[in-house]
């Protein structure tokens, strides 16, 4: 299984969980501690479990996530 | 080039094809259909695109579009057709485009006849639509007229990045008469640089009409406002005629001043010291027409029921000095109702 | 390592106004994405709507105008007619094409010209505050149908891509949706192909993307992409309408 690294853009994030919503391998999820510019609890990655399925980043409305894969 | 003989609506047709225009789009309305069954027949011809759009509305907006694009573009339509174009003007007038409109006036209100009439005056010339804005307006008492104000429209659009209304009505545009076309642009027009073309590797250009900050939609409204200080200054034109001896000035546009030609020929025959102060361009008003003038009174012959009267008494600075006389509904003047009228006003004093 | 996704050079760097989990952002996205990778940015002009979007000229990196409400498709005819080798696009909200721009939709889309529009119909009015559409389903509720949209009174709503393909003038008509990953890569196919059927000169092109309003809606994002599967699709069927690319082959 490819392994995946997941960079989101902490205050263009606007908290809507709609990456948390459809990430098959549960990595991510709202910050409970963190709130950006913007007021909004950005995602985060809470795990190492990408598989560099490119979902979250295609779900983002507002195109906060870069998704790497680890050769 | 030799006169040829043409209908109003068709010779403004070969004058904005002269012009350089290559995009017409418009709807049918009497009295100036023959205007764009003449473009569908000769911008094609030219490599130009005339396209029937689905309404007025429509026209207009697509007229927006070839603007925003930097094409010389025209739409062409009578009252009742020109009312629902309004919208798009104001668009177009907000986002500093040029564009040029044909309005072929007929009687109002509502549907009102197809016979001609310059009950328009206020739509177009105070602004028919939404906002603080003016449009140029050229109004030809001629066919050949109509053909000069067509070519210099585009160029006053092109120059000040504002639609130009050309305000004639049915009776221009069905009449024939001798003309000819010679495009002669006499201002510096500024380059299209703003227009949409796809940006290539440059910056890209954008066309904005909002402007969600009211400080940045004032300041937007300052620079319009600039904009017809410096129309109001350089653009003005009108015509004078038999004016040198005049004690009592007719005031009158299109297709009413011929009239009020005819008019004044004949009571100049019978002594009286009658002239006209013809406006060429309604907006800006030709206020510099009226300084200097020592006349006992401005007599405003209009087909409307007397809507150019306020920019009469706002240029003579005398309310008391202005007469009206008008009919209106489609019915045309005759030049002996203009003849008493005026002798009503004079009565003894040759 | 290497980057398998980022944020579209067809994008600027502006932040997007719109509310959370809003679907105009992914639709943005794969428009900006179709575009890139066609190799047409420098080569595109777009007619966004009154509505959400009107200041989606700010988030597309390429030509843009403000239109009229509802006259995109007329503003971009003029555009097209002007340039007919730049890629020519509208984006329209469901009032502004379903209810006062449906004359022009239904024009453009009758004289077949080569733009290509994006409609998204989400049921409501966004910027207005939460207002019925012509979209709007029958007992979905709306602050001007505070009790559901009643049929009997306020009619039933227009299914567009239905309407459209009964016309010669389109080449390609799809709706799609953005509710999980796997419809966000249909609906950039649909994009595309509608992008292309415009780039080959083959008439105008039609992408309905069944969209959210979470927050007029009254739902969380992800609970508005329930709400889209369970009611909103059933009404609005995803499918492709008319392909002439694959009729008479």
């Amino acid at each position: 299984m490819a392994k995946g690294k997941i960079t989101i853009d902490e205050n263009i994030c606007k908290g809507c969980e709609l990456c948390v919503s459809v990430c098959p391998k549960k990595v991510l999820k709202l910050s409970e501690t963190k709130i950006n510019d913007a007021g909004y609890n950005p995602a985060e990655v809470v795990n190492d479990d990408c598989i560099a399925c490119t979902s979250c980043a295609r779900m983002c409305p507002d195109s906060a996530i870069t998704v790497e894969k680890i050769d | 080039m030799a006169k040829v003989l043409m209908k109003g609506n068709e010779a403004i047709g070969k004058a904005a094809i002269e012009a350089g225009c290559r995009f017409f789009f418009g709807y049918p309305i009497t009295p100036q259909s023959e205007l764009p069954e003449y473009l569908s027949e000769e911008l094609p011809k030219v490599g130009g695109t005339f396209v029937q759009a689905e309404s007025e509305v429509a026209a207009i907006n697509m007229v927006y579009g070839a603007a925003a694009a930097g094409a010389r573009a025209l739409t062409s339509s009578s009252s009742p057709g020109v009312a629902l174009k309004q919208e798009g003007i104001g668009y177009i007038t907000n986002a500093d485009l040029p564009a040029v409109i044909v309005n072929m006036m007929r009687g109002g209100p509502g549907l009102g006849t197809i016979q001609p009439g310059q009950a328009d005056y206020r739509m177009c010339v105070k602004g028919g639509s939404n906002g603080d804005y003016h449009n140029i307006v050229l109004a030809p008492s001629s066919v050949q007229e109509a053909v000069d104000m067509v070519m210099e429209a585009f160029d006053l659009a092109d120059c000040y990045r504002t639609p130009v209304i050309i305000l004639s009505d049915g009776l221009i545009g069905q009449m024939m008469e001798p003309v000819d076309f010679h495009y002669a642009p006499k201002r510096e027009l500024p380059p299209k640089d703003w227009a949409l073309t796809g940006k290539g590797d440059g910056q890209k250009h954008m066309i904005v009409n909002l402007n969600m900050d009211a400080e940045d939609c004032e300041n937007h409204n300052i620079q319009l406002q600039k904009k017809y200080v410096e129309i109001e200054q350089k653009e003005q034109q009108w015509e004078e005629y038999c004016m040198d001896d005049a004690e009592y000035a007719f005031v009158s546009y299109g297709t009413s001043a011929r009239i009020t030609k005819s008019a004044i020929d004949t009571l100049r025959k019978e002594g009286y010291k009658v002239g006209l102060i013809r406006p060429k361009t309604l907006y800006p008003f030709p206020k510099e027409a009226f300084k200097g003038k020592n006349i006992k009174k401005y007599m405003d012959i209009e087909m409307s029921m007397g809507q150019m009267v306020e920019d009469v008494q706002l240029a003579c600075n005398d309310v008391n000095k202005v007469v009206f006389f008008g009919r209106c509904g489609g019915i045309i003047l005759t030049p002996e109702e203009v003849v008493e009228f005026a002798k009503s006003v004079i009565g003894g004093d040759k | 390592m290497s980057v398998i996704f980022q944020k579209s050079k067809g994008l600027t760097d502006v932040k997007l106004h719109y509310c959370p989990g809003c679907a105009h952002g992914i639709v943005h996205k794969l428009l900006a994405e179709c575009l890139e990778e066609m190799g047409e940015l420098g080569n595109s002009i777009i007619a966004v709507p009154v509505g959400c979007a009107v200041m989606a000229n700010k988030y597309f990196n390429f030509d843009a105008i403000q239109s009229a409400h509802g006259r995109a498709p007329a503003t971009a005819t003029g555009i097209k007619r002007v340039h007919p080798d730049k890629m020519v696009m509208t984006y329209q909200g469901d009032g502004d094409l379903a209810s006062i721009g449906t004359c022009e939709i239904v024009h453009a889309a009758a004289r077949g010209e080569k733009i290509t529009t994006i409609f998204i119909n989400n049921g409501i009015y966004g910027m207005t505050g939460g207002q019925m559409a012509p979209t709007t389903l029958p007992g979905m509720r709306a602050t001007t149908a505070q009790h559901g949209r009643d049929v009997h009174i306020q009619g039933y709503p227009l299914r567009v891509s239905e309407m459209l393909a009964t016309l010669d003038g389109p080449a390609y008509i799809e709706r799609v949706s953005v509710t999980t990953p796997g419809q966000v890569a249909q609906a950039k196919k649909a994009i595309m192909k509608a992008l292309k059927v415009q780039k080959e000169g083959l008439g105008f092109g039609f992408v309905e993307v069944v969209s959210s309003c979470p927050t007029n809606w009254g739902l969380t994002p992800v609970k508005a992409m329930e709400f889209i599967r369970e009611k909103m699709i059933p009404y609005y069927p995803l499918g492709v309408f008319k392909d002439i690319t694959r009729e008479g082959n």
